[in-house]
């Protein structure tokens, strides 16, 4: 009996029930904090016709690059999707379709698709494009888009640790989307850096309840870094 | 003379005042993490999840787990807290940070700004940006005055697509600063050197002047 154990060991199984067509979403923000062997699991899958969310859209033939390099994408829902030429290639051919969403306006979507909560108001993108052929309404005197929330089939996240239970712990700036993601997806599939014992995590610094979470992998991270700035040494 | 990028962000520094929480959009505004003024302490606010951004690591310290909203690697400064996107920008929204700098294309007397899109060319997204300027009180543009071409970005009405409506309070350029009020554009200061009429001739929009208009000060001195 698995009872909460929430662990697989094959990454095979870890999406097992991803198909054609599905909703997915991707924790991470550029290249920090992405579910890097559940990416490359997706890939082997060869799952079709994907609408994916994430902020962004990874870089070329890295992070969720790599569904791109295989076309698995149709519809791409970003705040900013820079840095990537085959993005740019498969938008302009009109292979891929984008829904360029502010960033703050997605991770509310996503936050409130987990939450139960299928629209709210936001000032955010108020009497620009993002706004157009949405209702719009007035409180105290400023004015507010409705936007509808998002869920998804899958969720693929990446955690710092995590316990057998799926509770989970997020290290430093990788958090971003995952957490919001893990409470959005109708299965949500974590990959983590070490798994404990249930008890091992204290309760008070849980980032993710294991309410939300399936399945939970260990996987390996190269953690790719994008923009590598250091310090410069002081002026002589 | 026209500022430099690094001496309009030596100008920006100007704006921040203790205690306050600054979130600065990439370009200039991010150069003005290198000109906080002698004591006073700030706390940049990265939209992607971090309050308290400290300076680039050294090499032996780079984590590729922190990051600022520019992917660049960065430290986290004494007292800094990590949170959620959805958490950021709660903090965003909710009108809790004191001053948001951004760039711009344009920026126009109704207080709009256009910082996106340019049709025609590749759109990117607008990442946090329609967020910052949603409902934030203070909301600085720093830019340059005209573009290549020499055609004015202070505009009666933008021309691009928007990121915000009636939400800029404060335009800084290599020329002049100039303050959004009752829908037009008052003249502040002067860029040391440069003459009113100047700044005029490159204003498209309406700008008020009143009397004598005093040449900006920068105190510190311009790093080579």
């Amino acid at each position: 009996m698995a009872g909460f154990n929430k662990i697989v060991t094959r990454y095979e199984d870890a999406l097992a029930g991803l198909t054609d067509n599905m909703t997915v979403m991707a924790g991470g923000f550029g290249l920090c904090g992405i579910p890097e062997g559940l990416i490359d699991q997706l890939v082997k899958m060869g799952a079709k016709g994907l609408t994916c969310i994430s902020n962004n859209a990874g870089v070329d033939h890295f992070g969720l690059g790599k569904l791109l390099d295989t076309r698995q994408i149709k519809t791409m829902i970003a705040s900013y999707v820079g840095e990537n030429e085959t993005f740019e290639q498969q938008f302009l051919s009109g292979e891929l379709e984008v829904i360029l969403t502010p960033q703050g306006t997605l991770a509310e979507k996503i936050r409130a698709g987990g939450a139960g909560i299928p629209a709210f108001f936001t000032p955010t993108g108020y009497g620009t494009m993002v706004a157009e052929g949405k209702e719009t309404r007035k409180y105290n005197g400023k004015m507010y888009v409705l936007e509808e929330s998002l869920t998804a089939d899958f969720s693929l996240i990446k955690a710092y640790k995590a316990d057998t239970m799926g509770n989970l712990i997020y290290r430093k700036t990788t958090r971003n989307f995952n957490p919001m993601m893990a409470q959005a997806g109708r299965i949500t599939v974590a990959e983590v850096e070490e798994i404990v014992e249930p008890g091992e995590l204290d309760p008070d610094f849980i980032h993710t309840p294991g309410i939300y979470v399936d399945r939970v992998i260990q996987g390996t991270f190269e953690k790719r870094i994008e923009q590598m700035t250091l310090k410069q040494p002081a002026h002589a | 003379m026209a500022l430099t990028k690094d001496q309009i962000a030596q100008r920006l520094s100007q704006e921040l005042k203790d205690g306050y929480y600054v979130n600065l959009g990439i370009g200039i505004p991010t150069l003005v993490a290198n000109y906080i003024p002698e004591g006073i302490q700030v706390m940049f606010q990265s939209e992607n999840g971090l309050l308290g951004m400290g300076e680039f690591p050294a090499a032996e310290t780079v984590d590729p787990d922190l990051i600022n909203a520019g992917k660049q690697t960065v430290t986290a400064a004494t007292g800094a807290a990590y949170f959620s996107s959805s958490e950021s920008f709660e903090m965003i929204r909710g009108g809790h940070v004191d001053l948001t700098i951004l760039g711009a294309f344009e920026v126009d007397q109704k207080g709009n700004l256009a910082s996106w899109m340019i049709p025609g060319k590749l759109v990117k997204g607008m990442g946090g940006a329609m967020d910052l300027v949603a409902s934030a009180q203070n909301i600085i543009v720093a830019m340059m005055h005209a573009n290549k071409k020499g055609d004015s970005k202070i505009l009666k009405e933008c021309t691009l697509p928007l990121t915000g409506v009636q939400c800029v309070s404060k335009v800084i350029t290599d020329l002049a600063t100039l303050e959004l009020r009752d829908g037009a554009f008052h003249l502040l200061e002067r860029a040391p050197g440069v003459s009113v009429e100047e700044i005029q001739e490159k204003t498209e929009a309406n700008l008020v002047i009143n009397g004598e208009v005093p040449e900006m000060r920068l105190s510190a001195p311009v790093p080579a």
